[in-house]
Order: structure tokens, then C-alpha cells, then sequence
């Protein structure tokens, strides 16, 4: 079976993430590995939106842009989202239309007409998707009664009404235009976003606080952590702006507790000082950054890979740092728990950099085991100091840790260039160049704690796609596609971007950048830690995410 | 029980000789004996400015932070571990001006935390710029034609927002400033102690003009009229009033649901989440 994707689009309000989730909920109660993505407009009603369903028999974690079936909710959804439709694909819409393409089926009427209120039409929209995708009524009822249970009886029953008049409706129409068939399978996935991974993640590595100011698209984070309070156990609280937010985090891990903040780029440049402060207070400190297409506000819904410098070069002055940016959620749950161990041993920020595309969008894995890192602590112990002092001169520069109020010894923590005990120190000859040293060894160390870039069929490629984040599915899915046409790509995929790993590419192999920017920001990484130069790029600037299709064109388009 | 040779650190001193802070550093020392808190039991946060320097001089744990920031970081040493006594410890540019917005947030959260402005009325350390709180007209070394507009009343701000605790001290009236912080410390929720204190080296006011107008509130005055304590808070000029300008009840403090509902205790105590937990909300998830 070829997978099946599935376009919902309509107006903000309208229904289409909840048609979306349903449909993704589905696809995977019937066995199938499901992948959706979203793309929606900075406004709370009204403009045009997608929630792209991907539905196969194995996880490709990866977006597409070719519809199968297209669920225009209204006639501006239709006329933006007709052109991705494919040539045998089909529309299901309230619009009338002739074409032979075209289910025309008026949810809001019949839900008014035939159930009694409007607000069935969505359910209704859902029964004619579950229709024209060949999937179980009886199954879909149990979904939808599942969904809907906590509205009562009544509110249940109009709901399967409403669904079993949108699947017979539908049938109708379908005629054979709807060739497919999804059978009930025992396949079982987990499906689920980075937004949900990060903060569970966060929490199960010791994470106790977190502070944040809303923005998307990493804002689900901090939401995640405050509905699970009870279960979770971490204090949440929403900072008057994203200073408050780092400073607050800083405080708390300072005094003890495994803390967290999370922002996107425009607040991320107010919390840069925080950063530094950090660095130079040598508290642990991780910050999620979910990207979004800049500068300023830019496109605030959409999703780039726009802030990898930016995040790297975080910070006025020089100390020690690390950015990672996972691939998808399973390795966002690694590299999150990851990046509070290093966070706590080298006692500096960590930055998890993600994006709208991976903090929004539904991953399917037939695993989720990410057990293989666990949460590891590095306090100094309260009893071995004959004096204890804070920022101690040691030969790794990692130096003894405690909390305030954990002993007697006193905890003094300094922003200025300080001494070995914290304090003010303007010693130029002796202590502000030793404290300097001392904290930049700790890179030295980092280093050693990172690993080399994911390598996929790189023995004998004719060429290789280098990438980064989030863009790992679409590159896999890119090279497959151009294998199937006799085109020998590779892959070489990096997740840990700085300090970046000692690492050697494959000599005499032809590399394009593949990322979601502009200005090519891995490849001046790139080039500056491992002197290479790359044959030619893919760069999308769009604010859509990258796919298998638009890495396959704009290759071709360079190399005929 | 902690005595001033406790409180005593070795570091160097660098505010100017003379400095008023002086007697600040003497009333905090003096109200820490007072309140019986050993020096680790007390976590002192400030930013940077003159007053920010303080907890250098003070043998507790402290954390200097950034210009501004003070309150953040110690809402979040409060968060982490509410056994701590933490104090904020900044000055007029750095809490009004740098850091208003935290200050004002701050305020409706109440923490149990306690804030002391010193109040110079003039940024010392960057050489003698006008501050939030400079009144109009003053020539400071940027205002050359002196300020154009008027000064910040942060105090009545303070009460107007739901702080609990409002006091105003003098630098040199050491035993009265040493009483407010006691109060202020011990006072459950958010207590702001603005310290009026003359600049020795960048002031226009000399020491006099300040020991003028400096008048301790009448015994029989009511701190729980608010009111009143408003019209006192906004009072500066032929008078300025010094004590414990407003105090009401205890009301929730920040954090006051998960304080009740996860741990009252410091978060470093709460266990590590059973990887069966994780299980199970990871299975949640599984469709």
C-alpha cells in the first residue's frame, strides 16, 4: 500500500484541528502509522490553514505535499489547497462543483437539518474522511465515543448520527472514486509531537521548574508541564517576559533544582544576557529554542531552521555551551534528558533547539524505549570540603557543586569575574584569566561528550545530503525516492551542533546542504570546524517545512 | 545563635569611603543577629549597582546576578527552596528602572521573599546619571538642564499592587532600619524596604538636608490604613517618613497551589519520577 495523505483545510475556528486529531487518532486505532503536520496563520479565527495527515502501513516521519484527498471546509481553503491536489485525488466539500473529482456534501446543512445543530458538521466531515478512506465504521464509533465522553449521552449519540450520516453520504458519492481500503491491522504506534516529548522528557531527567512567557511554537511545553502538574510534580510559572523567565530558571537550579525554559527566537534574544549569566555563574540551564521564521516577528506560526548560529553564538563574552537539535520526538526525549545530565556536569546552558515543524507535528514510532540515558546528577557532597569554594580551581574546571541551604558551606554565586569563593575579583594578573581558562576547559570536555553525525548509506553514494534537526525524515525519505530512480544519494545527519564532534566526512564525495533556511547556517558551521566545501545546497525559506519532493527537485534542478 | 563576627566576610570593600552603605550593611548584619538565622540560612540576590555589591560584604550564600534581574533569581531560589530566607538586595536604578517590570509582576505574586531598594536617587556606579527616582528639576551628570519629568513612586506602587509590607528606612538611622528588616523578614509574603540614603560623591543633597527631613512615623500610627500609608508613601519633600508605612494580612503567597498540592518542602527533595510513571504516560500515547 502506497501511503495515504490527507489534506484538511479550512479557516481557524472552523474545525480543522479537530478533525485533524480525530482523523490522526483513526488512522492509528486501525493499525497504521500516522504523520501529520500543520501549517496555520498567526490569528485565532478566520485565514487558511492545513493539518496534513500522512497514513501508511510503516512510520515515515516525514511531510508531503501531494494530496490523495483534499477536506475543504470553505471555498478559500479550496481555491489555496486545490493545486497540491493529486490528478486521481479527490475533494471532499460544502462547495458545489461538477468536476468528477468533487464529493460535494453540505456538512452545516445536514447537521442542521438532519442531526438538529450545526456543530455536528465537523463529525459529519469525519464520517465522509472515514468513508472515502475505506476505514471501519464500527471501529470510528468506538473513537468517537471515546473522544466524546465526557459530554454526555446525548452529545454522544448526535455525534454518531452525525457520523454514520457523513460515512453513508459519502459512500454514495464515492462511487469509485474512492479506491481506498484501510482494513483494520494490529499494528500499534506511538504518536506523538516533541512539544509532548520534551516536557515529559524534562521532567522524567529531574527537571522541577520551569518558568517561560508564552510563544509560538514553544509554548505546548510549559502547557504540558502545568496540566501534569499532579503527576509531574514541576512548579510552572508563566514570567512576565522571557528576562524574568531565563533569570527565574537560573534561580532555581542555583538553588537546587533542575530548571528549564522554553521560548522561540524573538524571546530567546531577550534571555540571551541570561544566558551568559549562565556561563558565567556556571549554572546548569537548559533552554529550548522552537524556531520560527525571523527576523523580528517574522512568520510566527510557520516553522525554519533560521536560529542555528544564532543559537550557537548565544551569549556576550565566551563560556562554554551546547546546542542540540533532535531529529523527532523520540531523540527530542533523549537529547532533552541529555542535555540536563551536561547541563549539571559542566554546570553551563545547554540549548535544545527544535521548530514548529517538530514541536507541532504527530510522529508515529512502534517503539518509544528511550531508556538507554538516565538521569545522572553531579553534586560535589557536603563532606569533603575543608573550605568550600564554589568556583575552586581544578584541573578539569568543573568545580564542586552544592546548593544554598544544602550545609553550612555558603554558595556565592557571581556574574562579575570572580574568585575562587565568588567573589568580585579585578586580579587581571592571576585569577581573572585563571577563572577564564578554567571555564573553557569545560569545552574541551563537552567535546568529548558529543557524538558523530547519524551516517546513511554514504558507502558508495554518488553524493551526500548533510543536514541537521528536524529535516532528518524528509532527507531519509529523499534519498529513498532517488534510489527507486537509480540516483545514489547518502546522508550524513547531524543532532549535536555544538561543540560539534570530532568527526571526518567521506573523502571525495560530492555534499549539498539540505536546511531550512536561507543563508545556509550549517554549512558556515561547516566549514569553519571542518574546512569543508559542499557542491551545492537545498535551502527552503518558505516557512514550510522541507520534503522528500522539494529536496528531490531543487537537487535535480542543479544537477539536471 | 549567630552573632556580627558570623556576618563578617573578607572581601574587599569598594564602595567610597564614607558611603552611607555602610550603615545599611551594619543594619543587615545586625537584623540577621536579631532573627537568629545562621549565614546559611539566608541567600542574598542583587544585580549590579553600588547596592548590588552588598552581599559580597555579608558572609552568607548569595547570588549577583545581572543588572535588573534580582527578583527573577530570587523567585526562583524562593521557588526551589522556600526554607531559604531570601532577600533581594538593589538600588533605586536597578529595581525601578532596569528591573521595573519585574518589580511590578512581583508584586501581585507576593513571594515570601524579601526586596531593599536602596533609594540614592542617582545611578552611582555609572557616574551620576539620573535614576527612576531623581526628582524633577534635579541636574544630575547627564540632566544637564536637570530631569524633565517626574520621579517614580514605587513605594505607593508597591501598596497600590498588593504588597503587604512597605517600609521606608534611613541609611543612618542603623537600630530603626536594623527594626524594619527584622519586620520585613519575618513578615509572611512580599516586604519592600526602600532605604532613603544620600550619595556622598554624586548627590546634590548633603547629609544634612536628608537628616532634616527625616521623621520616624508617630507610634499611634495605624500601618494597616492604606489610606493613609498611600499618603505617606507619596510623601517627599519638607518631610520624609520613615517605619513601617503599611502592613496587612496574610494573604496566598506565590507558589501557594503547588506548595499545597506537590510539597511544601524544597524541590531538591522530591524523588525521581519512577520510570513506571513514564511508562505509563508514554503509553498513553500509543494509539
Amino acid at each position: 500500500m502506497q501511503d495515504i495523505h490527507v489534506i484538511v483545510a479550512g479557516a481557524a475556528g472552523e474545525g480543522i484541528q479537530t478533525i485533524g486529531d480525530l482523523l490522526v487518532r483513526l488512522a492509528a486505532a486501525h493499525g497504521y502509522a500516522v504523520f501529520s503536520w500543520k501549517e496555520y496563520e498567526s490569528r485565532i479565527r478566520g485565514g487558511q490553514n492545513r493539518y496534513a495527515v500522512r497514513i501508511g502501513m510503516e512510520p515515515v516521519n516525514a511531510p508531503l505535499s501531494e494530496a490523495d484527498i483534499l477536506l475543504a471546509l470553505n471555498k478559500g481553503a479550496l481555491a489555496k489547497y486545490e493545486k497540491l491536489l493529486k490528478d486521481n485525488g479527490i475533494i471532499i466539500s460544502p462547495e458545489k462543483d461538477n468536476r468528477d473529482r468533487f464529493l460535494s456534501i453540505p456538512f452545516a446543512d445536514i447537521a442542521k437539518h438532519e442531526i438538529g445543530q450545526t456543530i455536528y458538521a465537523n463529525t459529519l466531515a469525519i464520517g465522509a474522511l472515514v468513508s472515502a478512506l475505506g476505514m471501519d465504521l464500527e471501529i470510528t464509533k468506538g473513537v468517537v465515543k471515546n473522544v466524546f465522553s465526557k459530554k454526555g449521552e446525548d452529545m454522544i449519540d448526535k455525534n454518531i448520527q452525525a457520523l454514520v450520516e457523513g460515512f453513508n453520504r459519502a459512500g454514495r458519492e464515492c462511487r469509485d472514486r474512492c479506491p481506498w481500503n484501510l482494513p483494520l491491522r494490529e499494528d500499534r504506534y506511538y504518536v506523538l509531537t516533541a512539544n509532548e516529548a520534551i516536557p515529559m522528557a524534562a521532567a522524567y531527567a529531574g527537571c522541577r521548574f520551569i518558568s517561560a512567557y508564552p510563544m509560538t511554537p514553544s509554548t505546548g511545553i510549559i502547557t504540558f508541564l502545568a496540566k501534569e502538574k499532579d503527576r509531574l510534580g514541576v512548579f510552572v510559572e508563566q514570567a512576565e517576559d522571557e528576562i524574568a523567565a531565563v533569570n527565574m530558571a537560573i534561580g532555581a537550579s542555583y538553588a537546587g533544582a533542575r530548571a528549564m525554559t522554553a521560548t522561540s527566537g524573538g524571546g530567546f534574544a531577550l534571555m540571551v544576557e541570561g544566558i551568559s549569566l549562565a556561563g558565567m555563574t556556571e549554572t546548569p540551564l537548559v533552554v529550548v529554542l522552537a524556531q520560527r521564521p525571523g527576523p523580528a516577528t517574522g512568520l510566527p506560526t510557520r516553522t525554519a531552521q533560521g536560529d542555528l548560529l544564532f543559537a550557537v553564538n548565544a551569549g556576550h563574552g565566551e563560556f562554554p555551551k551546547m546546542v542540540l537539535a533532535p531529529s523527532d520526538p523520540l531523540d527530542a526525549f533523549y537529547k532533552t534528558v541529555m542535555a540536563f545530565n551536561l547541563a549539571d556536569q559542566y554546570q553551563t546552558p545547554v540549548i535544545l533547539l527544535t521548530d514548529q515543524f517538530l514541536a507541532d507535528s504527530h510522529f508515529s514510532f512502534k517503539d518509544f524505549e528511550p531508556w538507554d540515558v538516565t538521569p545522572k546528577f553531579h553534586w560535589a557532597g557536603t563532606g569533603n570540603h575543608n573550605e568550600y569554594k564554589r568556583y575552586r580551581l581544578t584541573e578539569s574546571g568543573i568545580s564542586p557543586r552544592l546548593y544554598p541551604g544544602q550545609s553550612k558551606h555558603l554558595v556565592c554565586a557571581d556574574s562579575d569575574e570572580h574568585n575562587e569563593y565568588g567573589h568580585i575579583t579585578e586580579d587581571l594578573e592571576k585569577m581573572a584569566p585563571a577563572m577564564a581558562k578554567k571555564r573553557m576547559l569545560k569545552l574541551d570536555m563537552l567535546k568529548k561528550s558529543v557524538h558523530p553525525p547519524e551516517e546513511v548509506a554514504t558507502k558508495g553514494a554518488d553524493f551526500i545530503l548533510v543536514s541537521w534537526g528536524s529535516t532528518r525524515g524528509s532527507v531519509l525519505e529523499a534519498i529513498s525516492l532517488m534510489r527507486g530512480t537509480g540516483v545514489k544519494a547518502g546522508m550524513i545527519h547531524f543532532t549535536e551542533l555544538w561543540p560539534l564532534p570530532k568527526y571526518e566526512f567521506p573523502r571525495g564525495k560530492a555534499l549539498y546542504i539540505v536546511e531550512n533556511n536561507a543563508s545556509g547556517q550549517l554549512s558556515r558551521l561547516l566549514r569553519s570546524q571542518y574546512n569543508i566545501s559542499s557542491r551545492g545546497f537545498v535551502h527552503r525559506f518558505d516557512g514550510l517545512p522541507l520534503t522528500a519532493g522539494y529536496i528531490r527537485r531543487v537537487y535535480h534542478e542543479h544537477n539536471g | 545563635m549567630s552573632t556580627m563576627d558570623d556576618y563578617q566576610s573578607d572581601a574587599e570593600i569598594q564602595w567610597c569611603p564614607g558611603c552611607p552603605n555602610f550603615g545599611i550593611l551594619q543594619a543587615f548584619k545586625k537584623a540577621f543577629v536579631s532573627i537568629g538565622k545562621d549565614p546559611h540560612e539566608i541567600c542574598l540576590v542583587s544585580g549590579i549597582g553600588q547596592a548590588a555589591k552588598l552581599p559580597h560584604y555579608l558572609k552568607c550564600n548569595f547570588f549577583n546576578g545581572l543588572h535588573g534581574r534580582a527578583i527573577p533569581v530570587a523567585l526562583g531560589v524562593h521557588a526551589a527552596n522556600p526554607d531559604l530566607k531570601t532577600i533581594v538586595v538593589a538600588g533605586d536604578g536597578d529595581c525601578y528602572g532596569e528591573g521595573g517590570n519585574h518589580f511590578l509582576h512581583t508584586l501581585r505574586r507576593n513571594p515570601d521573599i524579601t526586596v531593599v531598594v536602596h533609594n540614592n536617587e542617582v545611578y552611582a556606579l555609572t557616574k551620576g546619571q539620573a535614576s527612576p527616582t531623581t526628582p524633577k528639576g534635579e541636574r544630575r551628570t547627564l540632566q544637564f538642564n536637570g530631569v524633565q519629568v517626574p520621579p517614580l513612586q514605587m513605594l505607593a506602587v508597591a501598596i497600590l499592587h498588593g504588597c503587604t509590607f512597605v517600609a521606608r528606612g534611613f541609611a543612618l538611622e542603623v537600630d530603626h532600619l536594623q527594626d524594619l528588616l527584622v519586620s520585613a523578614v519575618e513578615h509572611p509574603g512580599l516586604s519592600l524596604v526602600e532605604v532613603v540614603q544620600p550619595c556622598i560623591t554624586w548627590g546634590t543633597h548633603p547629609l544634612k538636608w536628608y537628616q532634616e527631613r527625616v521623621r520616624i512615623v508617630k507610634e499611634d500610627y495605624d500601618p494597616t490604613d492604606r489610606s493613609a500609608a498611600m499618603e505617606l508613601a507619596m510623601t517627599w519633600g519638607e518631610t520624609i517618613p520613615i517605619g513601617i508605612l503599611y502592613q496587612s494580612g496574610p494573604v496566598e503567597t506565590f507558589g501557594h497551589d503547588y506548595r499545597h498540592t506537590v510539597t511544601d518542602r524544597p524541590l531538591t527533595e522530591l524523588k525521581p519520577l519512577d520510570k513506571g510513571l513514564m511508562e505509563k504516560m508514554l503509553s498513553e500515547f500509543r494509539l
